[in-house]
């Protein structure tokens, strides 16, 4: 499929900048968010874990290939998705901030991927109506894998808050901690706007409501406390990072930056 | 045997065996074992362990301490009888040539 019979924005330059940043925002979450999770690999806490974090690595990962290979296309000027992925500095990248947040403990990891996993379905669930058609198939694609990540994290986050009291201080203390990223899931900027026009991306609004009664069902479930709204001062998909990002990049592109082009 | 889903937690996880279906219309068969905290938790494992590379439309698990098993030391008894019985065998039979179906 070509790119540019795909997505509704030949001939307007403005629009296609947009939207080439916004299929990066996409991407990047997923990419950076599967790298997290490939630093469990060898430490989770039981061998069956170890498999299941890795599962959900290898298909963010899957995603943010698609992605970034639309990107690429969108961008024209020749970069592919390695280069995206692996030469591009923390400034560039366009994740949500919370993706980028360190693993912590299992419950952390499990808070963070439970929050980003309820986001990615309401905007995948939208995407897949996309006028973009190229986006809306790769979204309908990662559906059904986030689909599956929602049921293994909102189950874990239900097993952990209604466990142990250890287990049940430990996942409050991982929402008290990541609450502060939430906000910027579903503040809209000049780009989610300008998607949202276009009939390209959902209106976030409409999906915040989604995402807010979804989120508080689950965590009545496992009987932890939503904290209050707090302001954010990052801005992870402007490019904007916590210091995090920079030190997960180190690793994630030490080959290609040692050693340019190298392959296997 | 008790319910397991009303078993107390436990600091270990207990074991599952695992059956997957390869296709629909087939058996399923056992593939191995895992330990999960549950039978939910017990089919996402299944599914994070077996399933990897398309072996499955459908698993089973049950917990491996509710299944009965025979005893080997009691296998002469239940198996060495059947040994001398090949006309068990529908192979063993000549067929008539003049039968055409069975």
């Amino acid at each position: 499929m070509s790119a540019k019979a795909a997505a509704p924005v030949q001939g307007d330059r403005a629009l296609s900048e947009a939207l080439f940043r916004y299929v990066l925002r996409l991407a990047d979450t997923s990419l950076v968010l599967g790298q997290r999770l490939g630093e469990w690999i060898g430490y989770a806490p039981a061998l069956e874990e170890d498999l299941g974090l890795a599962n959900l690595a290898l298909d963010l990962i899957g995603q943010a290939r698609l992605l970034l290979t639309y990107a690429a296309e969108i961008e024209g000027v020749g970069r592919d998705e390695d280069a995206l992925a692996f030469l591009r500095d923390a400034p560039e990248f366009l994740n949500l901030t919370l993706a980028e947040q360190p693993n912590g403990d299992f419950a952390h990891t499990i808070v963070r991927q439970w929050l980003i996993d309820a986001w990615q379905l309401e905007v995948y669930e939208s995407l897949t109506g996309s006028a973009d058609t190229r986006l809306a198939a790769i979204a309908a694609k990662a559906l059904k894998e986030t689909r599956y990540h929602y049921r293994f994290s909102s189950g874990w986050l239900v097993r952990l808050g209604d466990g142990t009291a250890e287990s049940q201080a430990r996942a409050q203390q991982a929402v008290d901690s990541l609450w502060r990223f939430t906000e910027e899931l579903f503040t809209p900027d000049e780009i989610d706007e300008r998607m949202a026009a276009a009939s390209i991306a959902p209106q976030l609004a409409a999906a915040a409501e989604r995402w807010v009664r979804r989120v508080d069902e689950d965590l009545r479930r496992a009987t932890l406390v939503r904290p209050a709204p707090q302001p954010h001062p990052w801005h992870g998909k402007r490019g904007v990072h916590t210091e995090h990002l920079g030190h997960l990049l180190g690793e994630m592109q030490h080959l290609q930056r040692t050693y340019p082009g190298a392959s296997w | 045997m008790s319910n397991p889903a009303a078993d107390p937690p436990t600091a270990d996880w207990p074991l599952f065996e695992v059956f997957i279906r390869s296709r629909s219309g087939l058996e399923h068969k056992h593939v191995g074992s895992l330990h999960a905290a549950d039978a939910r938790m017990a089919i996402e494992h299944a599914r994070d362990v077996y399933t990897r590379r398309l072996e499955g439309v459908s698993i089973w698990v049950v917990r491996s301490a509710q299944i009965l098993a025979s005893d080997p030391a009691e296998a002469d008894a239940l198996f060495e009888p059947a040994r001398d019985k090949v006309y068990r065998h529908p192979t063993f039979y000549a067929i008539p040539d003049e039968v055409k179906n069975l």
